[in-house]
């Protein structure tokens, strides 16, 4: 049994990086996560990881980027306009092929914006970000809970397929306190052959780069990149479902939102009406085929899409849904966190 | 007395920047203005053995390592 | 070999044997060169890393048979800062230009210094954009003709010329800045002593070691290899002089300890 513990969920996902083995982490202070360097900064000396605080989230993702290269298990946190700082580096790291693990507690934008809880950079996240053709793994936590587990399974999957993987939370999951139960301690034993720790006789040397000046070789490392993200669409697909079964109205929403769309469909099953959710968990790769065989359902009337933004995921649901089904959106923006009442009238106007 | 020696130079190294022939202090080094390597370039050559002192100036400011320097054993 | 006569000095093994694609006459070559030459002295090269830049240089893991990555443009500092941090035993060195370690990747540069960062920076300063074709640089003299300052180098528009080598050894965590070149056998043999000691400063856990070479640029400067060099003497030197700038007090203990969590 792990440790059962009230944490607030910033807190809760620094306390478990360092359970999972961190061995540096590179930030910038920005609220709504500093919690995440401020805990790990106290906790410090007991522990045996590096941190840095940064003098941008540009110099921290560079760092993040070397001392992934250096063969560490290496995690930076930040919020919306440090992220789009980070793109630069995230486009370097994924294409190098390196793996560590980036959280974006996520605020109100665009801009400087607001320091509320948002969906934002849902399309920044999912669809790459920075330049060139890459993708990164995207985890999406729904409470204080998840934001522990997704640091294990984040570290995880960023060694298993050498890449950036990127947990998008936000403002409200990382502010606020729950109960959770922390896991065991990992002792990590990296096997990196690749890094560049000091060429040994017994082998060539490790050049760790993203520049292929010839276009044959860089059409190749993009093959050869676009061939591990088809194993991860495989392979790492997550997602949950809640009254699906028999559900005419496909409600879809995720972190935040898909508490409150959960709560939504409570209030609609009392008033008589089928609803359900569907979760998306990894939102990159993005649970499409699932979708898709909801939608072809014959009770299923049409999906709605909750989100707090003006209608980024409802995009990746339409491209599932493909047609057979009517795919609608209600979101709020600018930090503002619909409540279930507003969310189920939303669904009702549908309805009329 | 001052040293005896030669050096070697790497003919395909060489891009004939001439900095081995000014820095040479007893003249002995010449670019090739007849001959180029495979890539279209002067190569610096040793002209006469005898004035080498193996003072390795040639060496040092290389910036190709193209030069490799012998001294006489004493 | 002739009889009678033995081997005083062949190109460092760690060097790879490739031709190096630098212009005649670049000093990018002659750092390169003495770079392994110091990492063979010291016998370190299972425990050398590199950071190339982005500029003429971004190709230096192609030449240099060490472990290296590549950073992204200016951001060599804070690379080469994860890496130590990850490493704090192995010999960390940034490769950087003008451009990259002046210009875009200031902010990284002052901080890593300010942090006395326990690496050193090889900094080659020629005043010019090589790779991109002679655009203005940080390093620019006053006057001095590119291709984006094609009437001179005007200080009330651009600026006057970063001398970085000053800059850095105003932070109390840098441990040693020496300015160097290789327009002459004897400069270049004062340059080689330079990387060695900065080395094994770092070595030692001094903090920040910083290396300016004032380099040349042959193409860039629209000159021969032996023009460019007289070009160093006349307009670099005065604005860029050489010499040590800065050196360990003798008090100085190190700060490695503070930083020893390794892998």
């Amino acid at each position: 049994m792990g440790e059962i513990r009230f944490m607030k969920g910033n807190e809760a996902l620094a306390e478990a990086a360092i359970r999972a083995g961190l061995q540096g982490y590179f930030g910038y202070p920005i609220t709504p996560q500093s919690e995440v360097i401020e805990y790990l900064a106290r906790e410090e000396p007991k522990h045996n990881y590096v941190l840095i605080q940064a003098e941008s989230e540009l110099a921290a993702v560079n760092m993040l980027y070397g001392s992934a290269g250096a063969g560490g298990r290496v995690m930076t946190t930040t919020s919306s306009p440090g992220f789009t700082l980070m793109q630069e580096g995230i486009s370097y790291i994924a294409c190098t092929e390196l793996p560590c693990v980036l959280v974006n507690v996520v605020r109100g934008g665009p801009g400087l914006g607001t320091i509320q809880p948002s969906q934002g950079d849902y399309f920044q996240a999912v669809k790459g970000g920075g330049h060139g053709d890459y993708n990164t793994p995207v985890l999406g936590p729904n409470s204080v809970q998840e934001m522990i587990d997704h640091v294990y399974l984040a570290f995880e999957l960023a060694d298993k397929y050498l890449t950036p993987v990127v947990i998008l939370s936000d403002g409200a999951i990382g502010q606020m306190m729950e109960k959770v139960t922390l896991p065991e301690p990992i002792p990590y034993k990296p096997n990196k052959p690749w890094a560049t720790t000091g060429k040994t006789a017994d082998r060539e040397r490790n050049i760790l780069t993203s520049l292929f000046i010839q276009s044959e070789a860089m059409e190749k490392r993009n093959l050869r990149l676009q061939e591990k993200y088809r194993k991860i669409k495989e392979n790492e697909v997550r997602y949950e479902e809640y009254q699906i079964e028999d559900a005419e109205i496909i409600v879809t929403a995720y972190g935040l939102c898909s508490r409150i769309s959960k709560k939504a469909v409570e209030l609609g099953r009392e008033a008589g009406i089928k609803m359900g959710l569907f979760r998306p968990i990894s939102l990159w790769p993005f649970p499409s085929k699932q979708i898709e065989e909801i939608a072809s359902g014959d009770q299923v009337k049409f999906f709605i899409s909750i989100e707090m933004n003006a209608g980024q995921m409802v995009e990746d649901v339409r491209l599932a849904v493909c047609g057979k089904k009517p795919v609608h959106f209600y979101g709020r923006q600018g930090g503002i966190v619909p409540t279930p009442q507003e969310v189920f009238n939303s669904i009702k106007e549908h309805l009329k | 007395m001052p040293f005896k020696g030669y050096v070697e130079i790497s003919i395909e190294s060489c891009k004939g920047c001439n900095l081995c022939v000014i820095h040479c202090p007893t003249d002995c080094l010449a670019l090739n203005t007849s001959d180029t390597n495979s890539y279209g370039l002067h190569y610096a050559y040793l002209t006469d053995e005898d004035k080498c002192i193996a003072c390795q100036n040639c060496s040092v400011i290389c910036p190709d390592a193209a030069i490799t320097v012998y001294k006489k054993v004493e | 070999m002739k009889e009678g006569y033995e081997l005083i000095y062949k190109r460092p093994k760690a060097l790879v044997d490739v031709r190096m694609h630098y212009c005649p006459g670049c000093f990018h070559s002659t750092i390169h060169k003495l770079l392994m030459e110091v990492v063979e002295e010291l016998d370190i090269q299972d425990k050398t890393i590199g950071v190339c830049p982005v500029g003429c240089s971004v190709f230096a893991y192609d030449y240099l048979d060490i472990d290296m990555q590549e950073a992204a443009h200016g951001r060599a500092a804070a690379v080469a800062t994860g890496i130590k941090r990850m490493l704090p035993d192995r010999i960390v060195f940034s490769y950087q230009g003008d451009g990259d370690l002046a210009a875009i990747g200031l902010a990284e540069t002052i901080h890593a210094c300010n942090r006395g960062e326990n690496f050193t920076f090889i900094f080659i300063n020629n005043g010019i954009y090589g790779m991109t074709g002679g655009q203005m640089a940080p390093t620019t003299l006053e006057g001095q003709e590119t291709t984006t300052s094609p009437y001179g180098r005007a200080p009330d528009k651009d600026g006057m010329p970063l001398k970085m080598a000053e800059i850095v050894s105003q932070f109390e965590m840098v441990a040693y800045v020496e300015r160097v070149s290789c327009d002459t056998p004897a400069n270049t043999r004062k340059a080689k002593r330079a990387i060695r000691k900065a080395f094994e400063f770092q070595m030692k856990g001094l903090g920040t070691t910083f290396i300016e070479v004032a380099s040349n640029c042959p193409s860039g400067w629209k000159c021969t290899p032996e023009e460019s060099l007289n070009w160093l003497k006349e307009h670099m030197f005065p604005y860029y002089p050489l010499g040590v700038l800065k050196e360990p007090s003798k008090k100085k203990k190190g700060n490695a300890a503070r930083r020893t969590k390794t892998e």
